[in-house]
């Protein structure tokens, strides 16, 4: 296969589980903000839902305060923000393009359904309900890509980039969020376990739609050690750093298997899950501090794709 | 419309008020009886309501918009959902039509290679003062660096999409021939696929022969003229532009029947004058290339420097003989219009026969008399500019108002070398769907020939080309032409 095509089909399933995630983490925000006070805190929601999608930055650089507006529009419509959610549908949609011969039929018309359908949206004046009615089909754009990926791919490499691309960018994302909030509620100098704020909390594992998940899984009420010990090292859990990585060594082994050689990319997933799978949660609190941890995860992640970029896609 | 009145009336065809009596017309001779092959097409027209026809031809547009040829055109901010318009009424050619057709192609394309292996190489039909020298050397398409290259089995056009107009029951004559990168194939292969889906009983009550194998037969022809070092199963692989290139819908479409790579120039590389494509599995050899790209942009080393979509030093591994290029560089001072009226001659001094396909009778301005003659009869020819395409840079004489006609004398007097005139032909027509019901429109043809190291191939059928509007000549895509579904028949 050429680089190109494998690179264009690793971008497009990043772009897509990205545009996903972002509509979920400003779902979240807007639901934490619609609470009183006394519920939700008095931390600047807008702002750490712009951190949480890796865009506080380059919209500080536009904009000098983070009103509910002017975030909304830069996380989902800007063409400023290469990440928006419309970039991210526009890109992915040029990316499809420039490989349709690769794509099944369902998975291209997916895609370009989505792109057809989320480019009448106009970001402006949008109130709540119209953004929520946006953010779900969003969400449901995104499902419907991924379902008919599952569905109708071969397995073969094409089906492999596209799968190690989501789960690559999902574990980024996933790191980001519980790194994010986990800042704004427990700074340093605040004890594991003081100062718990359910609904900031239930933001969380809302914006990794794993609300649900934590209930079947702990049975008990919301505790900051099980939410990060259920979306960094639960393999069960679709969205945890530890299955994303379990799913990356499989799919990057299902390559090496295909072209018969493996090289730096297995090497480093395969350190990365094995560290996941040897880890515990009071180790990573005590011992490192969760910060630390999903720093140097998100910074491991990264080389992680260097990998992958320097052995297959250039 | 649906009145009770109307319905009997709809009941039956339309034909559509004559306007163009004059013009040969393919189904109806000039006594109105069917011309041969024609028979089942004009009962099948008499027999089938227009709402009939209506309907299919929705429902072509239907699967043409759901196949997505509809993204050829394609803006930055909005993809421009064009779709060149479509005629559900086939355009039918006999079987001895399409053999006498169809030996004419192969000759001349069999004179099109000798005449470039011999202008890069001994020149000799130069030296005989057939065609003049300066009409080759100083033609911009003419590319020195091709000069003395032995080419791998001497093929230099090995995609030909050949130009074809009737006038008459008798002669096909040829008004163009396209040498360097003939598009439309995809349409001729679609046509057909859409024609099949909503019409198969005429198919089975027909013997229709079949294009769909087109894409088998150019692989075939790319395989034969690899290099003499490739290995036995050479690698193919189709350069484009890139998906903001009109065509870029039909360079995928090809890649994918012809199972091969669909490569852009950020793609290959060239180390030790050796083609390579960057694949996930490390740098592959390619050995045939089959280029989407002109000449201008294929080697910024070479060619445009400023150009980002070729190859840094592919010419050198064309040079070495490593690569092969279809079609070769340089192939466009074949297709000129000034060396298309040289075409009888080309022909019978390579091939040592009489052409079997007619030349569109050409006045070449370069020349006193022609031009005289020209300028004298603007208002009855055609002008073309010599390097034009497309349907451009040219002035339809009898439908050209004053200012053009001064204009183009104008360009004429300075830069007489530039252009030819010829007649204004009464192209022949064919029965289509339009809204006012079944009218005959001018048609012609695009046939592609394909020249391997082994046999010219070409598939039975090609491009049909319509110009839909009422007494039009131009049948271009870009300038609101149609297509149609082409049948050769079997018997």
């Amino acid at each position: 296969m050429l680089s190109r095509t494998a690179d264009s089909l690793f971008w497009l399933s990043r772009y897509v589980e990205r545009a996903d995630n972002t509509a979920r983490i400003i779902d979240a925000a807007s639901r934490l903000v619609a609470m009183p006070i006394a519920y939700a805190g008095t931390s600047n929601e807008w702002e750490s839902a712009l951190a949480a999608a890796g865009a506080l930055w380059s919209f500080q650089e536009r904009h000098p305060t983070a009103d509910r507006d002017a975030v909304i529009d830069f996380l989902a419509f800007s063409p400023d923000n290469p990440s928006s959610i419309r970039s991210c549908i526009e890109t992915a949609r040029h990316n499809a393009r420039s490989v349709r011969g690769a794509l099944t039929t369902e998975m291209w018309e997916a895609m370009n359904a989505a792109w057809l359908e989320l480019k009448r949206y106009d970001g402006r004046a949008m109130d709540r309900t119209a953004l929520n009615d946006f953010l779900s089909r969003v969400k449901e754009a995104c499902l419907r890509f991924d379902g008919s990926a599952y569905r109708t791919m071969l397995r073969n490499d094409v089906y492999f980039f596209s799968r190690i691309g989501v789960y690559l960018e999902r574990a980024d994302n996933t790191a980001r969020i519980l790194d994010v909030k986990y800042h704004v509620l427990l700074p340093e100098t605040v004890s594991v376990g003081g100062g718990l704020d359910y609904f900031q909390w239930a933001s969380i594992l809302r914006s990794v739609s794993a609300l649900t998940a934590y209930r079947w899984v702990y049975r008990q009420s919301l505790k900051p050690w099980l939410i990060a010990d259920l979306l960094v090292l639960n393999e069960q859990m679709p969205r945890s750093l530890a299955s994303c990585y379990e799913n990356l060594s499989a799919f990057l082994d299902e390559l090496s298997i295909a072209y018969g050689r493996q090289g730096a990319a297995q090497r480093t997933a395969r350190s990365i899950r094995t560290r996941l799978q040897n880890a515990s949660i009071s180790d990573i609190f005590q011992k490192k501090g969760l910060h630390e941890f999903l720093s140097e995860f998100i910074a491991d992640n990264g080389r992680l794709g260097a990998a992958i970029a320097e052995q297959y896609l250039t | 419309m649906a009145g009770p009145e109307n319905r009997a009336r709809m009941a039956a065809p339309i034909w559509a008020e004559e306007t163009m009596g004059t013009a040969f017309d393919e189904m109806t001779g000039p006594d109105g009886s069917s011309r041969p092959g024609y028979g089942f097409l004009r009962k099948w027209l008499e027999s089938t309501p227009p709402e009939m026809l209506a309907l299919r031809r929705a429902e072509a547009e239907l699967l043409f918009r759901r196949i997505g040829i509809t993204f050829a055109v394609y803006g930055e901010t909005d993809a421009e959902e064009r779709i060149i318009p479509f005629d559900i009424i086939p355009r039918v050619i006999g079987k001895g039509e399409w053999e006498r057709l169809s030996a004419g192609l192969e000759q001349r394309v069999r004179a099109l290679n000798m005449f470039l292996a011999d202008i890069y190489g001994p020149a000799e039909i130069l030296k005989a003062g057939i065609v003049p020298p300066e009409l080759v050397y100083r033609n911009p398409y003419y590319r020195p660096e091709m000069a003395g290259l032995k080419l791998a089995h001497d093929i230099y056009v090995h995609i030909a999409g050949i130009d074809i107009v009737r006038v008459d029951d008798r002669d096909f004559y040829v008004l163009e021939d396209n040498a360097r990168t003939p598009s439309g194939v995809s349409y001729m292969l679609e046509n057909r696929e859409v024609m099949m889906r909503l019409f198969p009983d005429l198919f089975a009550e027909n013997r229709i022969d079949p294009v769909e194998n087109y894409p088998e037969e150019l692989l075939a022809t790319l395989k034969t003229v690899a290099p003499h070092s490739a290995p036995a199963d050479p690698t193919v692989a189709l350069l484009t532009p890139g998906p903001f290139n009109s065509a870029y819908y039909e360079h995928s479409f090809l890649a994918d029947k012809l199972g091969v790579e669909l490569v852009e120039g950020r793609d290959l590389l060239v180390h030790d004058n050796v083609l390579l494509m960057r694949t996930t599995e490390g740098p592959k050899r390619v050995d045939v290339l089959y280029r989407r790209l002109d000449d201008d942009f294929l080697d910024p080393l070479t060619f445009r420097p400023d150009s980002t979509l070729g190859i840094p030093g592919i010419m050198n591994a064309y040079r070495a003989g490593n690569v092969t290029l279809a079609n070769a560089v340089g192939t466009g001072v074949a297709d000129d219009k000034a060396v298309y009226s040289y075409m009888p001659e080309i022909v019978r001094f390579y091939l040592g026969e009489e052409a079997r396909l007619k030349n569109v009778p050409t006045w070449r301005c370069r020349e006193d008399e022609a031009r005289r003659y020209v300028l004298g009869h603007l208002h009855e020819v055609v002008v073309k500019e010599v390097a034009g395409s497309g349907g451009y840079g040219m002035m339809i004489g009898p439908s050209a108002d004053k200012a053009t006609r001064e204009l183009f004398a104008a360009k004429i007097e300075a830069n007489p070398e530039n252009f030819i005139a010829q007649p204004t032909l009464a192209l022949s027509t064919s029965p289509t769907f339009v809204d006012a019901g079944i009218a005959p429109r001018h048609v012609d043809l695009r046939p592609f020939v394909l020249s391997g190291a082994d046999k010219v191939r070409i598939v039975p059928g090609g491009l049909t080309r319509v110009a839909l509007k009422d007494g039009s000549l131009v049948v271009n895509s870009s300038q609101g032409g149609g297509t149609k579904d082409t049948w050769v028949l079997s018997e």
